[in-house]
């Protein structure tokens, strides 16, 4: 009986802690977890294609990450070279040279709304909140200008019309059936993202504060 | 077992079978047979018309259970991987065949001595290397007669890194390495010109045996056949492997003098007898040919003794006087002469029945078994019983002063088998199966303790056909047979395959050995590439090969980066340096670059090609027609080719692999201006 009354006044304290901590961290909790996702999101892929066709029976990958490319690059890159496509490195050159500082940018943003409350800062942090959105858009935009910049003089040229391959979900290039999916990165964006968004809404809606 | 079986040895039952008869059957064939042929009868269940259809087929190929159990027991579905992997020789066609067990399924043929152009092996590039590692004082040598494929051996175990093969006809050995499966060396031996001892190796691969078959003066240099006994020797060779860079290292290896007898097969000590080895040999009697000098035919010559001589030899005591500097370097080999090896306790020699063939270890190390070719019996020495001889010391010697232990006290049994026995294989039944060539058969026969209770014993015998040499058990020769299947390489088919001329396929047969079951033909392989003399036949997850070459640039011969490699697309080029053109070039789907090369007539061109493909399968040839070029480019791989353009003209050069959808159009122009 004793045991049981002091267990119940242990978790009740712990709830009551616990509430406290929520309570003080409210509109700064969101943010930290958006920097700590936005951070980890640098190390993890964002999006992914297989291609299916009956010579390649495990399939081939091409993996994005923020700063790189990896999987099959070569031999996708070997297949496309036939109808004419670009080199898969030599999309998106730029936004992946800028990707590790911007992320880490985002990120501090994120920490800084976290930190310091104040509106300005959290109104800062809407640019995580829009960041996914301007990578799905990015990788859309790319697929569009691969798929529709394929040089006329490739040997199966004739054989293909301006296409653009899929940026979720499944579609078909000659032989190959290509299933483009969101990576854990991406996912992490949007985690980063929606979080962020709570926290804006949180503090916007709080105490008035100076900013 | 059903009653459908008729008496082993005799021909299956032809009577048709009903399908109850058939399940009785397949039932009791083994168990592997037996899931088989559940779960195609419960398929059956489920789809209510195989069994119906399973009968049709069987009446109308006029199947009997036999053939249904065997079928069930063989097949390899499409898409699925054969169990076990079967090195054989293939005689005077200079390979090796690779096939799938129980499928039977030909897998690949290893250029080894004779080139080989799918593999571009010979046809420029570095393999014209290993092949000259075999010329015969500069003599190109573009064949051999491989007879005795060895698996490097971890622990007695097959560890499926490396193969060696001789050559019986030159005295030379290959080496080919199983990440690549492609030959890396061959070496010739200086001291003997034929040979048929090899290649055996010692448990962990420390030494490739080899011994000469035919004796000829040490280093094949000329003598009268009359001074055959003074001048002509024998030799037992120990090459030394080098696992790291995967070659033999003829610098430290060493051989043993012998007297002029005809060694045949050998066998390395494991467990007890470690650090010893054993060869047979026949001639004893110094026989010399002569048939117009009034000599006997050999033939005659060589089978007039009852009894030759066992070779039991203590490598390691060897290898301890090569050590101490008690040899003699002799075309540059280091050799123990053999009155040194006598007096040292390295060569014993044993009486054997009559004029044997193979000497085979038991997995345990502790019998030799000598098959007695032309006495019906195989003879079993104890180890520890030669061991006692030798220590007892009471020995006589041959007229060469080796030691000859008294047979009676080495021996442990004698189990008269069949006509012509030739060659055993062990299971991990403690059975041993041993072919006999005359009686075109197999015995199987039981090994006494430590192996069998109710050893020492004829089991059974089952007839092959025909003329049956050596055979392979599964691991058989290890110190972990594995039992299950034995393949038998029969010299002659006669019957047995539709008729193609009058040179006929040689005939391996997979028989199964299943526990408690009677031996039974499962499937006739025909072998139309040349003469399988012995196989070792692996479990197939031993062997860990590449899929690809490790890295782009990868030289197959150095086993490393070529520096000459071309990695990139964009930075091929060609540099002329007076009259000679160097071309650095790739390779990839579906383009050869540069794609096109002017030289002038006599200069000398030196072309290295890199496939930077990194594709599974995705090879390319490289074919230069009029210049006996051919390579095979694998995923990865740089070759580099050297030739005099001594022929003016318009040379194209083509990818000889269908690559890709545009592989026709995978060419170049090679033109050589007339000077």
């Amino acid at each position: 009986m004793a045991a049981t009354l002091a267990g119940t006044g242990t978790k009740s304290r712990i709830t009551r802690l616990a509430g406290a901590l929520v309570a003080r961290l409210g509109d700064r909790l969101p943010f930290l977890v958006a920097a700590v996702a936005l951070a980890l999101s640098l190390a993890l892929p964002y999006w992914h294609m297989t291609l299916r066709a009956p010579q390649y029976p495990g399939g081939l990958r091409v993996v994005i990450y923020l700063t790189h490319l990896a999987g099959d690059v070569q031999e996708v890159n070997g297949l496309n070279h036939y109808i004419g496509m670009m080199k898969l490195e030599e999309a998106a050159v730029f936004e992946r040279a800028i990707a590790p500082y911007g992320v880490a940018g985002l990120a501090l943003l994120a920490l800084l709304a976290g930190i310091v409350r104040r509106r300005w800062t959290a109104l800062l942090a809407l640019l995580v909140v829009v960041f996914p959105l301007v990578f799905v858009a990015d990788l859309q935009y790319w697929l569009w200008y691969f798929g529709h910049h394929l040089d006329p003089h490739a040997a199966l040229s004739s054989a293909i019309r301006p296409f653009t391959p899929p940026a979720l979900g499944t579609g078909r290039v000659g032989q190959f059936v290509v299933e483009a999916r969101f990576g854990p990165g991406l996912y992490l964006a949007f985690l980063a993202a929606l979080s962020a968004l709570w926290g804006i809404v949180t503090r916007l809606r709080g105490p008035a504060q100076r900013g | 077992m059903s009653e459908n079986r008729d008496r082993p040895g005799t021909p299956l039952g032809q009577r048709k079978v009903s399908r109850r008869g058939l399940l009785g059957a397949a039932a009791g064939v083994s168990a592997g047979a037996l899931l088989a042929s559940c779960s195609v009868f419960q398929r059956g269940e489920e789809g209510p018309k195989l069994g119906a259809a399973a009968d049709e087929i069987i009446k109308q190929r006029q199947l009997t259970a036999e053939d249904v159990t065997a079928a069930l027991m063989t097949y390899v579905p499409s898409g699925k991987y054969d169990e076990y992997l079967m090195f054989s020789s293939t005689g005077h066609g200079g390979q090796v065949l690779v096939h799938g067990l129980p499928s039977m399924r030909l897998l690949k043929v290893i250029g080894v001595f004779t080139p080989e152009p799918w593999q571009g092996y010979g046809y420029g590039g570095s393999t014209n290397e290993v092949l000259e590692g075999g010329y015969f004082h500069g003599k190109p040598i573009l064949w051999g007669d491989t007879h005795h494929p060895a698996l490097s051996e971890t622990n007695g175990e097959y560890d499926g890194q490396f193969l060696f093969i001789n050559d019986k006809a030159n005295g030379r050995i290959a080496v080919v390495d199983l990440r690549d499966f492609e030959t890396k060396q061959i070496i010739k031996n200086p001291l003997l010109v034929n040979e048929h001892g090899g290649c055996f190796v010692t448990p962990n691969t420390e030494y490739v045996l080899e011994a000469d078959q035919y004796s000829v003066p040490l280093g094949g240099v000329y003598a009268p056949i009359t001074e055959y006994k003074e001048k002509y020797r024998g030799v037992l060779t120990f090459w030394k492997f080098d696992r790291q860079k995967g070659h033999i290292v003829p610098e430290e290896s060493f051989a043993i003098e012998t007297p002029p007898y005809w060694h045949d097969l050998a066998d390395a000590g494991k467990g007890p007898s470690y650090g010893w080895a054993f060869w047979n040999s026949i001639n004893t009697e110094l026989a010399i040919p002569g048939i117009a000098e009034g000599r006997p035919a050999m033939e005659i010559a060589v089978s007039q003794r009852d009894m030759d001589y066992l070779h039991v030899v203590n490598w390691k005591k060897a290898e301890e006087l090569v050590a101490a500097g008690k040899f003699e370097t002799i075309n540059g080999f280091r050799v123990i002469r053999m009155d040194v090896a006598a007096k040292e306790g390295v060569l014993f020699l044993i009486p054997e029945p009559k004029s044997p063939h193979g000497v085979d270890v038991t997995p345990g190390g502790d019998y030799i078994v000598v098959a007695g070719k032309l006495d019906p019996h195989v003879t079993v020495y104890s180890f520890a019983k030669i061991q006692q001889a030798i220590q007892a010391g009471n020995w006589d010697t041959d007229e060469y002063g080796i030691p000859v232990l008294p047979f009676e006290q080495c021996v442990e049994a004698q189990v008269e088998l069949g006509l012509g026995p030739l060659h055993t294989q062990f299971d991990d039944q403690g059975y041993a199966y041993t072919s006999l060539f005359l009686d075109s058969a197999v015995a199987k026969w039981a090994l006494g303790k430590p192996y069998r209770d109710d050893g020492w014993k004829l089991v059974e015998k089952l007839p092959v056909q025909y003329n049956i040499g050596h055979l392979a058990a599964v691991e058989g020769d290890t110190t972990k047979p594995a039992g299950r299947f034995l393949v038998v390489h029969n010299k002659w088919s006669v019957d047995r395959y539709a008729s193609l001329g009058p040179l006929l396929p040689q005939n391996a047969q997979l028989v199964s050995i299943a526990p408690d079951q009677p031996m039974r033909v499962l499937y006739d392989c025909p072998i139309g590439i040349g003469e399988p003399h012995y196989a070792q036949i692996i479990k197939r997850e031993r062997i860990k090969a590449w899929e690809i070459y490790p890295e782009v640039g990868w030289n197959p011969h150095t086993q490393s980066v070529d520096p000459n490699a071309v990695l990139k697309v964009g930075e091929e080029r060609i540099e002329r340096r007076g009259r000679t053109v160097e071309i650095w070039g790739v390779v990839l789907r579906s383009q050869i670059r540069p794609d096109l090369i002017e030289v002038e007539q006599g200069d000398e061109v030196i072309w290295h090609l890199t496939n930077i493909e990194r594709a599974k399968d995705a090879t390319h040839g490289f074919a230069l027609g009029g210049y006996n070029i051919n390579l095979s480019l694998e995923p990865g791989e740089t070759q580099t080719i050297r030739f005099v353009a001594d022929i003016p003209g318009t040379f194209p050069f083509y990818c000889t692999e269908f690559c890709s959808a545009l592989h026709l159009e995978m060419m170049g122009y090679f033109l050589v201006k007339p000077t």
